[in-house]
């Protein structure tokens, strides 16, 4: 079992933001996530720091990675996981939801991951249960376990250089509007003090975007300029109402992530994407492909590793309330 | 080598305010020297030399507003037809509105109005790219594709975006681009069903009408939207005293927004429609005398940056017909420059003004090189009989279609020469 004395700091009841963690928060987490990197820690039957703990995955939105994420990481450190995949259909309104918590409840979980299409429902939900929930992802608002894997990943891909993300410039690109990895990204990127870059077209960024602590292009090639790493995000046309841009085609002439524009980067510049990828409408395969430069199958372990560590965080927290 | 001088003109460049009598010299279709004192030293005897005494020499016209027949309507209009027109007018470098058939909504289109214009127009051919896909309003076009293959602006031809959050992000989508956005404000409930200006007039004539703030209403709204996205946008065809306000408020809170005239809402009022004339049957439809002097202020004082000819070819078919269901629309390319020669001989019109109005103006919003008289600039020259009178004689216009409500008008001041990229393209005393 790793150590976890470290943690004795750690505060937060629920992780439904970025902004539910200081500093120091993240840096134990991420400190943890490293050790659960490990797959012999990872996969210790005799680790059972969840035993006898109860984590319900509720998901109003479709998802297979982080779903299985969390599930994987659950039982490797010995909880007793139930998945409930609530139809798209049958979602939305809050009084559902809040019955839906009133059950919940009533079986007395400890941990509670939920997905829901709609903004803010984590943070409702947290108000009306007594265990610690875990937001997998709201509307267009948040996904911070996705942040933070993200940050364990970029973390272990420059370990070289000491691990540490100060002063790295990263990218953020594509469709900003819509994306709720985005949102979570900027904020924990600015706490570890990287300089943040948002790029996309105008009508896929969010109003007054350039509050946010970034720097915001329209164009790859100044955008990406010097760039670190870069984190590509899905197109993500579901959640699209009316044409935010002309077509596929154009979008990866101009945003598309190509050699050619990966060229504007530093030449050792990393590439990451959370997934599900579009290929050749955000990026290429043979980049998305391309071990070298591609952290995105290394974004995936980071996730249960990360899982583990964040799971194993907000236990122990709950044991001491 | 290729060298043409022209002597002894009148220089007008409207862009730098130049104005004086002197020579010009032309070299491998650039502008290679102009002035007072340019042959001071004697001209060799095999360059080609023409006498420019007492003609107006200035940039060759830009029309941004032209509708042609090809592709798709070639029994109105071709490239090479408008282009011999506009060759004859003095404009040596034309636009052409996507509502074409197809639409030009997609790169091939515009490769191929580039292509089809440099074969055979004698000259410049241009394209706007459509705002929305076959101009429905619908769906935004692949605005910077088509930009990178060459279409200079973009534009919904007639028909409004009536979708605002829809013009919202193509005006923001443009931006990244600098697009230029070119669009007709019209409100289209009010004037669904109208054939006329509200007034007086059109209410005896028993024509169904819309009141001008049809205009007003729809420019307001855009430039609201220019404030919020930032786009580079140009009001398209205002024809009514009561939008110019507007447009000079978005000006002096520094918005990067322009407008444009046709010069038949300059020469023309309502009163032109007269016995039902469905000749002077335009859209937007001629106005109030107090709307066309207030129109000609704005160009004479530069709320309205280009005069265009609203170039829109119709076989006879379409227009001899009953008033209201007769089509909208009037050839212009070869009666731009003379009707405004006319207005500058009344005294109604600043020459300068005018000048600038269909040479530098467009050219800075297209990001053209041509359109100024400098050196190295393209050789896009027209001379010009500045006091010519002449009868318009419609059976003598080069277009395919021949629908003017200028007929039998008398004018003063006509195109001597014109020349494009140092070839001569049209001369009165030949063609």
């Amino acid at each position: 079992m790793p150590n976890a004395r470290g943690l004795a700091g750690f505060n937060p009841r629920h992780l439904l933001s970025i902004a539910d963690l200081n500093r120091l928060d993240i840096e134990m987490l991420l400190e943890l996530g490293e050790t659960y990197l490990d797959l012999s820690v990872q996969k210790d039957s005799k680790n059972s720091v969840l035993a006898g703990k109860t984590l319900i995955n509720l998901f109003f939105e479709n998802s297979t990675r982080t779903e299985k994420s969390f599930e994987l990481a659950g039982r490797r450190l010995g909880a007793d996981v139930i998945n409930m995949a609530i139809a798209q259909s049958s979602v939305a309104k809050g009084e559902t939801l809040l019955d839906t918590a009133a059950t919940l409840n009533a079986m007395n979980p400890d941990l509670l991951v939920i997905r829901h299409g709609a903004s803010g429902a984590p943070a409702l939900l947290a108000q009306k249960v007594s265990c610690a929930v875990i937001n997998a992802g709201d509307g267009m608002h948040e996904h911070p376990t996705q942040a933070l894997l993200d940050a364990l990943c970029l973390r272990q891909a420059v370990q070289e250089d000491g691990g540490q993300l100060d002063g790295l410039r990263i990218a953020i690109c594509g469709d900003i509007l819509h994306s709720r990895v985005a949102r979570s990204n900027v904020q924990l990127l600015n706490i570890l003090g990287c300089e943040v870059r948002l790029i996309g077209p105008p009508t896929l960024l969010p109003a007054d975007a350039d509050r946010w602590g970034v720097d915001v292009f329209h164009d790859m090639k100044t955008g990406l300029e010097g760039c670190d790493a870069i984190m590509m995000l899905r197109l993500q046309l579901e959640r699209m109402g009316g044409t935010f841009i002309p077509s596929k085609r154009e979008y990866f002439h101009f945003y598309g992530l190509d050699r050619a524009k990966l060229a504007y980067a530093k030449p050792d510049a990393l590439v990451m994407h959370p997934g599900p990828m579009n290929r050749g409408v955000e990026i290429s395969s043979d980049i998305a492909d391309d071990p070298d430069i591609s952290l995105i199958t290394k974004q995936v372990e980071a996730g249960v590793a990360m899982r583990m560590a964040i799971l194993h965080a907000l236990s122990l927290r709950g044991d001491r309330a | 080598m290729n060298t043409l001088a022209l002597r002894g003109a009148r220089l007008i460049d409207p862009e730098s305010g130049l104005d004086e009598r002197g020579d010009l010299l032309i070299q491998d279709g650039k502008i290679a020297a102009l002035g007072k004192h340019i042959f001071d030293t004697g001209l060799s005897d095999d360059i080609q030399t023409i006498d420019a005494d007492g003609l107006i020499l200035a940039p060759g016209l830009i029309d941004m507003r032209v509708v042609t027949g090809e592709p798709g309507a070639e029994h109105k209009e071709t490239l090479a037809s408008a282009g011999l027109a506009a060759a004859a007018g003095g404009v040596t470098s034309m636009v052409v509105m996507p509502q074409t058939n197809p639409v030009i909504d997609d790169i091939s289109l515009v490769n191929y109005i580039r292509q089809r214009g440099h074969e055979t127009s004698p000259v410049r051919v241009y394209s706007a790219g459509a705002l929305t896909k076959g101009l429905k309003s619908q769906r935004m076009t692949e605005l910077g594709l088509m930009a990178q293959a060459g279409a200079v602006m973009f534009s919904n031809g007639e028909n409004p975006i009536t979708d605002t959050r829809l013009m919202r992000r193509i005006m923001a989508y443009s931006s990244t681009f600098n697009a230029l956005i070119a669009h007709r404000a019209i409100d289209p409930y009010l004037t669904e069903g109208a054939c006329a200006h509200e007034s007086d007039f059109s209410s005896r004539l028993g024509l169904s009408a819309a009141p001008a703030l049809s205009e007003r209403i729809m420019a307001e709204r855009d430039l609201a939207l220019v404030e919020l996205t930032g786009a580079r946008y140009l009001l398209d065809l205002v024809s009514s005293e009561d939008t110019l306000p507007a447009i000079q408020r978005a000006k002096a809170r520094d918005l990067d927004v322009s407008a444009s005239v046709s010069i038949n809402h300059l020469a023309l009022n309502e009163l032109d429609i007269g016995d039902y004339r469905s000749f002077a049957k335009l859209d937007p439809p001629l106005r109030a005398e107090s709307d066309r002097t207030a129109l000609l202020r704005a160009v004479n004082d530069g709320t309205i940056d280009v005069i265009v000819s609203a170039h829109d070819p119709r076989p006879a078919g379409e227009k001899r017909r009953p008033f209201s269901e007769a089509s909208s629309g009037a050839v212009g390319l070869e009666l731009l420059l003379s009707a405004g020669l006319t207005l500058i001989a009344d005294g109604q019109l600043d020459l300068t003004a005018f000048l600038r109005a269909v040479t530098c103006n467009p050219a800075d919003l297209l990001g053209l090189e041509q359109g100024r008289l400098r050196i190295g600039a393209p050789a896009d020259i027209v001379l010009i009989d500045q006091h010519k009178p002449w009868m318009c004689d419609v059976g003598k216009l080069r277009s395919i279609s021949r629908n003017t409500p200028f007929d039998e008008r008398h004018m003063q001041g006509k195109t001597a020469m014109t020349i494009c990229n140092g070839k001569i393209v049209f001369d009165s005393a030949v063609n």
